[in-house]
């Protein structure tokens, strides 16, 4: 069938500058540059490129510009042209739109409509240059009171997981990322003092050794868990759900269950891993909290046990049901949470916004008197340290990065990551592509991602006037709205600005 | 090897219960006897050794959920989630199971006497040597085989009457790997659209006689008369029943 689909993108080669030496060619994964040695000459198919820029990068000498296709349809404000070609992707094939990376539609961000605070004339800002600041967060279950004797402490706590930084990183399983890309993550999370987050494929031997920063998951299709794994982790997980696809589950294709993959996830080579919608063994509250009690007796009271949801619309009472279930930390997914696969119409519509949800979790967690029980970790869209610090002043205690540190690989949101052909290297299992993230070269990325967020964060809580991290988290009175109704400023617990 | 140790379970809460099935294991016991036992919880969950449980009563959900090796013995029913998300060992019981049995599994055999709930075997998956095995001497409610990836999952139906069959329906929905044997007939509607039936060949055959040969040694029945009857064998119509879903 002949697609009437236009391209995205056009493709400009300034031939003056072009030394045929091929590159973009190999680095392309959609087929769109070739060679033709009758003509000596470089040629493109426009419509296969989906704006990844790996070859403009790579181009040695800057002949490449990706620029959007200027066709222009007639303008129309609900006909959109996204909307159009949808339509004829779905006539084309019959299927499920599929997608990847978070949310792109533009529902109100509301980090941006909140201005932190800062100290003037009646408190003194504080120099992190020369003062110390302190970023530890402490993770798990915090006891009602503590009590102490004559050589400290003497409450005996539930187990705790220190951060030295409060970003972790997202879950991410092996077979939508590659080995390469958990490594790098695994690596810096060492690095810095922080978690990363195998997501729900199982752990491949050769992170073992970083168990003491890592999470484990264990979601519906429950893939590569088992004692060894349980064990080797320092927090697990058990995934609900997940801000780009609430209440749907996940199948990984076949072609993606590589050999490697299959040893992790424990499934034949080149079968369709198929997780589940719900857990079939969790139907109401109180069969999550079987769940969390098993992977604790499993675990003998040793590690935290997380509970991740997506952010939806009743997610404060389910909340304040998965705290009273056990869970030790709960985890927000939110509206433009990421995914390596999700039907296009699911990620783009379901779901509420992270600010939203976790404001009304963490005021309902404290109605209740229960806010000590669980962390609070917010997940889905977060970009720099700015937006960290706006969530832990509004109830956050850690915070979740998976597209931010994908970004620090090298993605460039092209949302192909369902394809398997992410020329990046990073959400494929293709040998040959994933040879493009260099371990050493992801973990020092990712690192200094971490650092330079660390110093930021430092610099906004010295302007504040404050030391800890622990004083800005759940402070609200250093946040201020703009731009917002008075019902947003009020589930968001948050002053309008100049007030 | 140390002798066999005995636990009156009376009374106790899960995890204390457990946290004792824990120190005598890791003493080297072998053998334990679990009596009184009235709905705790999780029993053998952390266990990674070769231990014998034996458990006199009414053990509760998550009996040898994420379990690696023991061999449970239940006189009496279990309830639901047994043998949850298991990765190797045994788990016998004279008597009934609620839903979900072997949920999950990687690995491991549970054999059932009687009857079981809903959505028995769902999502068993089996890799390289492991593979599951369930054999439900009863008859079984819905969803049967859900989702199913890999493993054996057989129904005899025993306490079935002269001219009385299965009553699940929706059984192997979206099942994409391994093997359901049914003992007597199953009509085309009670199926999920996911799987087809088959005669048995020799392998299946040898299979049913290990197996069911197994079930009769725990429960004193005879393999042979079992094995007269007919069988039906399920299978996957697709490796990938998902597969054409999606527009990319």
């Amino acid at each position: 069938m002949k697609t009437y689909l236009p391209p995205k993108f056009i493709v400009e080669r300034d031939d003056s500058r072009c030394i045929r030496c091929e590159v973009c060619v190999n680095q392309c994964t959609f087929d769109v540059h070739s060679y033709d040695t009758e003509d000596a000459e470089l040629k493109s198919h426009e419509e296969n490129c989906v704006g990844c820029h790996r070859c403009v990068v790579f181009c040695p000498t800057e002949a490449l510009t990706i620029r959007g296709n200027p066709l222009d349809y007639r303008e129309n404000y609900n006909w959109r042209p996204e909307v159009i070609e949808d339509i004829i992707k779905q006539s084309e094939t019959g299927g499920v739109l599929l997608t990847g990376m978070g949310n792109d539609k533009s529902y109100r961000i509301y980090w941006d409509h909140l201005v932190l605070n800062a100290s003037q004339v009646t408190n003194p800002s504080i120099d992190p240059l020369r003062e110390p600041m302190e970023l530890s967060t402490y993770l798990g279950q915090k006891p009602d009171r503590v009590e102490f004797g004559s050589h400290g402490l003497t409450t005996e706590l539930p187990p705790q997981v220190k951060l030295e930084v409060p970003v972790m990183f997202s879950a991410m399983s092996y077979g939508a990322v590659s080995l390469n890309v958990q490594e790098s993550l695994a690596r810096a999370a060492t690095e810095m003092g922080t978690l990363w987050n195998t997501g729900e494929g199982g752990l491949h031997p050769k992170l073992y050794k970083y168990g003491d920063n890592t999470i484990v998951q264990v979601a519906s299709g429950r893939f590569g868990v088992h004692p060894e794994y349980l064990n080797v982790a320092k927090v697990v997980e058990i995934k609900i759900g997940q801000g780009a696809k609430p209440g749907i589950g996940g199948h990984l294709p076949g072609e993606k269950v590589s050999a490697e993959v299959s040893s992790t996830r424990m499934i034949p080579k080149g079968t369709d891993a198929l997780s589940p919608a719900p857990q079939h063994d969790i139907y109401s509250i109180e069969d999550l909290a079987q769940l969390v009690y098993a992977l604790k007796e499993a675990t003998n009271y040793t590690k935290p046990v997380a509970v991740k949801i997506a952010a939806v619309h009743n997610s404060a009472a389910i909340a304040s049901g998965m705290v009273r279930a056990g869970a030790d930390i709960i985890v927000l997914d939110g509206l433009r949470g990421s995914t390596g696969a999700a039907p296009k119409i699911i990620r783009d519509n379901v779901g509420i916004p992270i600010e939203l949800a976790l404001a009304s979790v963490d005021d309902r967690l404290r109605q209740e008197g229960i806010r000590n029980q669980a962390s609070v970790v917010i997940a889905g869209g977060i970009r720099n340290s700015g937006d960290v610090a706006k969530a832990i002043a509004l109830g956050a205690d850690a915070i979740y990065i998976g597209t931010a540190a994908l970004v620090a690989l090298g993605c460039t949101l092209c949302q192909q990551c369902h394809t398997g052909k992410c020329a990046w290297g990073i959400c494929t299992t293709d040998p040959w592509l994933t040879k493009r993230v260099n371990p050493d070269i992801g973990a020092r990325r990712l690192s200094n991602l971490l650092r330079g967020w660390s110093l930021e964060l430092k610099d906004i809580l010295g302007g504040m006037g404050i030391n800890a991290l622990e004083s800005l988290r759940g402070n609200r009175l250093h946040l201020r709205g703009v731009g917002l109704t008075d019902t947003e400023l009020e589930i968001l617990g948050v002053r309008m600005a100049g007030s | 090897m140390k002798e066999a140790v005995t636990i009156d379970a009376k009374g106790i809460f899960y995890r204390e219960l457990n946290a004792k099935l824990r120190k005598v294991v890791s003493n080297g016991t072998q053998k334990i006897e679990l009596r009184n036992v009235y709905g705790q919880r999780y029993i053998g969950t952390d266990l990674d050794k070769p231990v014998e449980i034996e458990i006199f009563g009414t053990p509760g959900n998550d009996l040898g959920a994420f379990m690696d090796g023991p061999r449970i013995i239940v006189h009496g029913n279990a309830q639901d989630g047994c043998g949850n998300t298991m990765n190797n060992g045994e788990i016998i019981i004279h008597g009934h199971a609620g839903d979900i049995l072997g949920l999950s599994a990687r690995g491991g055999k549970i054999f059932v006497r009687e009857d079981v709930g809903y959505r028995a075997g769902i999502h068993m998956k089996e890799y390289q040597d492991k593979k599951p095995m369930v054999v439900i001497g009863g008859t079984a409610q819905d969803f049967l085989g859900e989702y199913m990836a890999g493993g054996i999952l057989i129904l005899l139906g025993l306490k079935l009457k002269e001219g009385e069959s299965h009553k699940a329906n929706f059984i192997g929905t979206g099942m994409h790997g391994g093997a359901i044997y049914i003992r007597g007939d199953v009509e085309e509607f009670q199926l999920g659209k996911e799987v087809s039936a088959a005669e048995l060949d020799e392998n299946d055959h040898s299979v049913l006689k290990k197996l069911v040969g197994e079930f009769a040694y725990h429960f004193g029945y005879d393999a042979g008369e079992i094995l007269k009857h007919k069988f039906t064998k399920l299978f996957p119509l697709y490796l990938r029943p998902y597969g054409r879903l999606y527009a990319y």
